[in-house]
């Protein structure tokens, strides 16, 4: 099989790789330092419980190493990032409004004003600061909060202060000690009891700059037997520098509320994607973490579901595809802290072109969680003999009656399904293209439609020439 | 010519090992040819090399549809020409559903996109010829299918690919009376003028429901015997004992090898 791949044709397959000249109103100097989160807490005008919050947050990141299991991150420069910059000053609700420049990125990227029809609501963020967010008014009405997370904590205090970082402590990993210290937008999304926001609410997060920091911040709160849906999507310019990407996602489903965390991780091969994402589930309630990786140098990324609550349910189903350049270094946790819960992890992974995806996993079961049951699921399929998949499941069970599932498979795309595809008058390309969308086609069925054409789509052009 | 299927002295190696080794066979449309042999003469490996599949060498004679040569052509290519080989052991394919599998697979045939209500159609024509179930469409390409469903998968993609001709490889084997039946309706159906096939099969059993018009006996690589269809009932009755015995003068190397 061979591997050749000109640089030039994966370079152009990735659609989402310009960059636009878009003035910034605020910028800060290079750098994670003290005076860069004074800066920030004053232009946000923010209180002084979040000052000492940030400045705390970034002693931790400063004073913590990087885990031994981590590797491959050794050589980001810290000191050649900047850490706040933006070129809008507040978060517009209408599209009208926001800065020309911006619309214009955000049409060549397909996020045109019409999918808000489709949506229960939009939120757009460039760089440091969310340029436009809205909600469907017939979800306002009922109570449903969708803001950007600075705009949370202004109008929303309460609510706020009572969930902020307490599932995602500073303390927690280095990447989100850096974000607690520089965190701007994201979103804060309070669905109150009862209320189900059947329609997505969608953000699209976009890099522009270059050499830059983005730390968005999501704060989710679903209240009892409540429901909501939440898609990203993100994209960045292709430099030759690199850039980084450090999100926090806090999500708390209270009981029987049921929540959807949708991503569609598309960054450019320059962006290292170290992202904390965690769900604390109450009495009986379900969180299902939909994880799509498909760019980015580096991606550091485990969705995690933590059962506080009896008889939660949560479930990650995990796609990444790893292609020249990248190692997505993805997968799952589910950890169980009360009884008679459940937890599945479907993951696949999909590497070609020298790419490598690993999948790490844990399983926690506590002593006090008894009888669980667990189900994992984790494939991969390796595209040509350059590239590499691996597994790293943990398990710890202390809870008694457990029941604990793994299954795992490795594969390629095997000689006897080509020759029958082809043997029906199909190419070899798109019968590859066939056994792989096939592959993967239990987690891009649980997608939004727009997102499972996108991704069958990206995965199309990922793996031409792959084999051959 | 453009009439013919024609396989003139094939020498096909699995690896280094020769297991044909000059094969001579006609096939003209509308005729049904049946291939008999005992286990390890080379008959699925005919089936293999008439498509093309990687893991066996033609080390020598040509194979000409139409009078054109396949040798050269990738297999997807002979498909596309009309060539269909239904397969003893179909793959699974997790995740591809047979609908969009076979319409993908319809158009290649034929060149171009075909109208959407007319394929439906059609495919709910055939599948009711082989009583098949309109979840089956829904379900993914042979994943979790039983040995007579996938039989009766691939007579309904040969019926919807209309070829002009076809190998169907020990189609027979693992099938019961009843299904048997059915798959045999729809190769019946599907005979005419505009069709040859070739039936690779063990047992006669088949041979009582599609009635061929030449039977050829394949002994170690080499078509030791060809006659009409009392040739298949011949050997129902007699085993393949005594062609072997029979056929031993004439397994010298073949003529210009």
């Amino acid at each position: 099989m061979s591997t050749a791949l000109p640089d030039q044709v994966l370079r152009g397959a990735y659609k989402e790789g310009f960059h636009d000249d878009i003035k910034a109103l605020r910028k800060v100097a290079k750098g994670a330092s003290h005076e860069v989160v004074d800066y920030m807490c004053d232009v946000k005008n923010e209180p002084d419980w979040m000052r000492q919050f940030r400045h705390r947050s970034l002693d931790l990141f400063l004073k913590q190493d990087l885990p031994a299991w981590m590797p491959g991150l050794r050589d980001i420069d810290y000191d050649a990032i900047t850490y706040y910059m933006s070129p809008v000053d507040k978060s517009a609700n209408r599209w009208e409004d926001v800065p020309e420049d911006i619309r214009r990125t955000y049409d060549k990227l397909g996020i045109a004003k019409e999918e808000q029809k489709l949506l229960g609501g939009l939120g757009a963020q460039i760089d440091s600061e969310m340029a436009y967010h809205n909600i469907q008014e017939s979800l306002a009405k009922q109570g449903v909060v969708f803001l950007s997370c600075d705009d949370g904590l202004k109008e929303y205090p309460e609510i706020f202060k009572e969930h902020f970082a307490k599932s995602i402590p500073p303390e927690d990993n280095k990447f989100a000690a850096l974000n607690s210290a520089f965190w701007s937008g994201g979103s804060f999304v309070y669905v109150p009891k009862g209320v189900k926001c059947d329609i997505p609410l969608s953000v699209y997060f976009r890099i522009n700059a270059e050499q830059f920091g983005q730390f968005e911040r999501t704060l989710i709160v679903c209240d009892d037997d409540s429901f909501c849906h939440y898609v990203e999507g993100c994209s960045a310019p292709v430099y030759t520098t690199h850039s980084l990407h450090a999100a926090v996602v806090e999500i708390f489903v209270k009981d029987r509320a049921r929540c959807r965390y949708t991503t569609i991780q598309n960054w450019s091969t320059d962006v290292y994607n170290l992202v904390t994402k965690r769900a604390f589930l109450y009495k009986n309630a379900v969180m299902e973490w939909v994880d799509g990786n498909l760019g980015s140098k580096r991606t550091v990324k485990y969705p995690s579901c933590y059962m506080v609550g009896e008889g939660a349910h949560g479930e990650i189903l995990s796609l990444a595809s790893a292609d020249k350049g990248m190692w997505q270094d993805a997968g799952a946790k589910l950890v169980f802290y009360a009884p008679n819960c459940t937890g599945r992890i479907n993951s696949k992974s999909i590497s070609g072109h020298g790419g490598r995806a690993s999948y790490r996993g844990l399983v926690q079961v506590n002593e006090q969680a008894r009888n669980c049951r667990v189900q994992v699921n984790c494939d991969a399929l390796i595209l040509d003999p350059v590239s590499r998949s691996d597994t790293y499941p943990v398990m710890e069970i202390d809870g008694d009656l457990a029941t604990v599932e793994h299954e795992a498979s490795v594969s390629n795309v095997s000689e006897e399904q080509l020759f029958y595809l082809m043997s029906r008058g199909v190419k070899k390309e798109d019968a590859v293209s066939m056994i792989v969308n096939g592959f993967i086609e239990p987690i891009v069925k649980e997608l939004p439609m727009e997102f499972a054409v996108e991704i069958n789509r990206l995965i199309n052009l990922q793996m031409e020439g792959s084999v051959g | 010519m453009a009439d013919t299927f024609e396989i003139q002295g094939l020498h096909v190696n699995i690896e280094d090992k020769p297991i044909l080794k000059g094969v001579d066979l006609v096939v003209r449309k509308g005729e049904v040819h049946a291939l008999m042999g005992p286990n390890g003469s080379g008959k699925s490996t005919l089936a293999n090399a008439i498509l093309g599949h990687p893991k066996y060498t033609v080390t020598g004679g040509k194979i000409l549809m139409k009078g054109e040569s396949l040798l050269e052509m990738d297999t997807d290519e002979r498909a596309r020409k009309g060539l269909f080989l239904a397969f003893q052991y179909p793959c699974e394919v997790p995740g591809v559903r047979q609908s969009n599998f076979l319409r993908l697979a319809c158009n290649a045939r034929a060149g171009r996109e075909l109208d959407v209500m007319e394929f439906y159609d059609k495919l709910g024509q055939k599948m009711k010829v082989l009583d098949i179930d309109e979840k089956f469409m829904k379900r993914y390409l042979n994943e979790g299918f039983s040995g007579g469903e996938k039989k009766r998968n691939e007579i309904l993609q040969m019926m919807m690919l209309e070829p002009e001709f076809a190998i169907m490889d020990e189609t027979d084997s693992g099938l019961d009376i009843d299904a048997l039946k059915v798959v045999s309706r729809g190769v019946n159906e599907l005979r005419g003028p505009g069709l040859g096939i070739l039936i690779i099969t063990h047992y006669e059993r088949i041979l009582r429901y599609i009635n061929p018009d030449f039977v050829h006996i394949l002994v170690d690589g080499k078509i030791v015997k060809s006659g009409g269809s009392d040739l298949a009932a011949h050997l129902e009755e007699h085993g393949y004992d005594w062609i072997i015995k029979d056929a031993e003068p004439v397994s010298a190397p073949a003529k210009g090898r």
